[in-house]
């Protein structure tokens, strides 16, 4: 069984939700992003999603492009993402990792090269926003010939027949993009996201995460009423932002708002 | 009553995309999921109106009378005789409404707006012209319009910035990245995405995620279809070779796609060489660069050895851009076109030859082609001869051209 898998098992057993919290490698320096992997699970991460520095994140808003740049000025590439989730794996062994980023940096690398050193380091799972599955066949394959998942996006704008098409080459879980727009954006409609989960739990038995909006304890617990993964991106990299001149207090800012989230997420349903 | 400018679209024999968009290996949808249903709603209505009689026959109105199609065809004689080889042609696309071949591209995509239901059209710019040619046909319409450009352009291209405003459009600063074109492409997307039931993202050039690539070359290809009739009714036979600019591509597709089944005729696409090649300076993806995926689709890139899309130079900001169309990315492997790079200077040197000789202040970009033409032209003999897409006039270059001079205006 997969570490993504027998994570989802084991919170479903508890009846408890996942809570995914997203962080751009190497913001703010390179060697401060493992203990915040680390201080992260303590404060309730069950899977961390770690951002793989990209020049053009087109999908992305202001908040994460700016971190891709901060990132990028302390010269992080695809390799060093590697070496640090190498680096994570020396002390957690059942945390998944799942890499978020764009297509280019891989393909530069080449893709089977990419998945073998990704399973080598220990990462679970990766998903390449702007590889739709129409176009992700050879990577998606070279992943799963080293046993690491394709996780890919779903959006409000995915038809029927798209949702059948996509959960067919996902594996690990299935992301849902809840609102229109990139991340970081706007507020959302947890009554349509709900009515879209309908949709997507008929075509799939996969756990379904919900991202996009989510920015505090009240959306993370709306969420987690209705979906098996909530994912937080923007929200904590604005703590990144508002503490960049003050980089010690980084991790306590988003070890409380993580802490806050897990608190609530848990509370539903008691 | 003017000479229809034959705007139906009439296919040439090599018929690509493929139904998925690409272009051999190149093209495709590289977009997050959201994009997806948007851009098959896009290719759809394409298919459709491409196909209509009474779409076709809006559009030719619009090109006869709105952007003043046919351009001529001109016959550079002096120029020809200085440089003293072959003929040269120069399609003046610089003659059309708004002063390049951008309108074309913009009339066709607004006209898909307004059937789509659209009421609000975006768009990104470079040196402006693609942004001007939006609030144009923006203002037109009567839809409401936002052009995303880099700070750092704005700063540069000042006078097309309030070109746009005066229009109508809103001109929106991207401070993100290098804080020029492909920033500003990022952040239309973003709007797009963001807006993506009212909103047109109208793309400037032949790149991004299918169906963009082919249908701007589809609304471009008039440029080939009226030189090639009109290089038969003038000289009475093929040119020997096509020469255009290369940035995104655009103005070089619609000259070349409608020669692409004339075998001898040899085609030749210029980049942007900066301060040469061999500096790294330059904005030549298809001379110096390698394959990749951005902005929507695979195609010849100007990346580091990790992936990431670097900065280019070139004077021309209509150049200044680290990709380029996939179908010209397939036109190079295949050897149906040749792609070379013209430097900073070599293209300062041909605006002003032409500029001197010819009476035609050609723009920056249009001045790429121009150069390597000074090259070219030499090694054919006199009956042979050579079309050229003068794709835009120069005075919006003319504070750039003087600063090189050393002039302040």
């Amino acid at each position: 069984m997969s570490r993504i898998q027998a994570r989802f098992t084991a919170l479903q057993a508890q009846s408890r939700k996942a809570l995914i919290p997203y962080i751009t490698a190497g913001d703010p320096r390179s060697d401060t992003t493992v203990p915040m992997m680390h201080a992260m699970v303590t404060a309730g991460a069950d899977i961390i999603e770690l951002g793989v520095p990209f020049s053009d994140p087109m999908a992305d808003g202001p908040v994460i492009q700016a971190a891709c740049e901060r990132a990028l000025a302390n010269g992080v590439a695809l390799s060093d993402v590697l070496a640090m989730v190498r680096s994570f794996r020396e002390e957690d062994t059942e945390t998944p990792v799942v890499l978020m980023g764009y297509l280019n940096p891989i393909e530069v690398m080449d893709y089977s090269v990419f998945a073998r050193q990704a399973r080598e380091a220990g990462v679970d799972g990766v998903l390449t926003v702007d590889l739709p599955p129409e176009e992700g066949y050879q990577l998606t394959t070279a992943l799963q010939e080293e046993g690491v998942d394709a996780v890919f996006l779903l959006a409000p704008t995915s038809t029927e027949a798209r949702i059948a098409k996509i959960c067919a080459a996902a594996s690990g879980f299935v992301y849902y993009v809840s609102l229109k727009g990139v991340t970081g954006a706007a507020t959302l409609d947890v009554e349509e996201v709900r009515n879209k989960l309908a949709l997507i739990r008929s075509a799939t038995s996969l756990p379904i995460g919900v991202g996009f909006g989510i920015k505090d304890a009240s959306t993370a617990a709306a969420i987690a009423e209705i979906a098996d993964a909530v994912v937080v991106g923007s929200a904590v990299v604005k703590k990144f932002e508002q503490y960049a001149s003050a980089p010690n207090k980084i991790e306590g800012e988003v070890v409380s708002l993580l802490t806050s989230m897990r608190q609530a997420m848990d509370q539903i349903g008691h | 009553m003017k000479k229809s400018s034959q705007a139906s679209m009439v296919m040439p024999e090599v018929v690509l995309p493929d139904e998925n968009g690409h272009f051999g290996a190149y093209g495709g949808r590289f977009v997050a999921e959201t994009l997806m249903a948007p851009l098959e709603e896009l290719r759809q209505a394409y298919e459709t109106f491409s196909q209509d009689p009474g779409f076709l026959e809006e559009l030719d109105w619009d090109l006869t009378y709105f952007v003043g199609r046919p351009s001529p065809l001109y016959h550079a004689e002096r120029w020809s005789e200085g440089l003293g080889g072959a003929q040269i042609y120069l399609k003046r696309e610089d003659l059309n409404h708004t002063g390049a071949h951008k309108v074309n591209n913009t009339v066709g995509q607004a006209l898909i707006a307004k059937r789509m239901g659209k009421t609000r059209v975006i768009a990104e710019t470079g040196a402006g012209q693609h942004g001007v040619a939006t609030a144009t046909v923006a203002a037109r319409f009567g839809m409401e319009c936002v052009v995303y450009m880099g700070a750092e352009d704005i700063q540069r291209q000042a006078i097309n910035v309030y070109r746009m405003r005066l229009l109508g459009a809103e001109v929106v600063p991207v401070e993100s990245g290098s804080r020029t074109l492909k920033d500003a492409l990022n952040e239309a997307m973003r709007d797009w995405v963001t807006n993506v039931d009212t909103t047109f993202y109208i793309i400037g050039t032949v790149a991004g995620p299918h169906p963009y690539p082919a249908m701007v070359r589809d609304f471009q290809a008039i440029i080939g279809r009226e030189a090639r009739a009109q290089i038969l009714e003038q000289a009475g036979r093929l040119p020997d070779a096509l020469i255009a600019c290369v940035g995104g591509g655009s103005n070089a597709i619609g000259l070349f796609y409608p020669f692409l089944g004339d075998e001898l005729v040899s085609m030749y696409g210029v980049e942007g060489g900066g301060d040469g090649l061999n500096t790294g300076r330059h904005a030549a993806p298809l001379c110096a660069g390698r394959p990749g995926v951005l902005h929507g689709n695979r195609t010849y890139l100007m990346e580091d050895s990790n992936g990431q899309i670097i900065e280019t130079h070139s004077v021309s900001a209509g150049l200044d851009y680290p990709g380029v169309g996939p179908e010209h990315a397939w036109l190079k492997d295949s050897g149906r076109a040749k792609y070379v790079a013209a430097t900073d200077d070599e293209a300062l040197s041909a605006f002003h030859g032409l500029t001197r000789i010819e009476g035609i202040m050609p723009a920056l970009e249009s001045s790429h082609a121009l150069a390597y033409a000074v090259k070219l032209a030499p090694q054919l003999s006199k009956d042979q001869i050579i079309v050229i897409n003068l794709s835009g006039r120069g005075d919006k270059d003319i504070h750039t051209v003087a600063a090189r001079q050393g002039i302040t205006l």
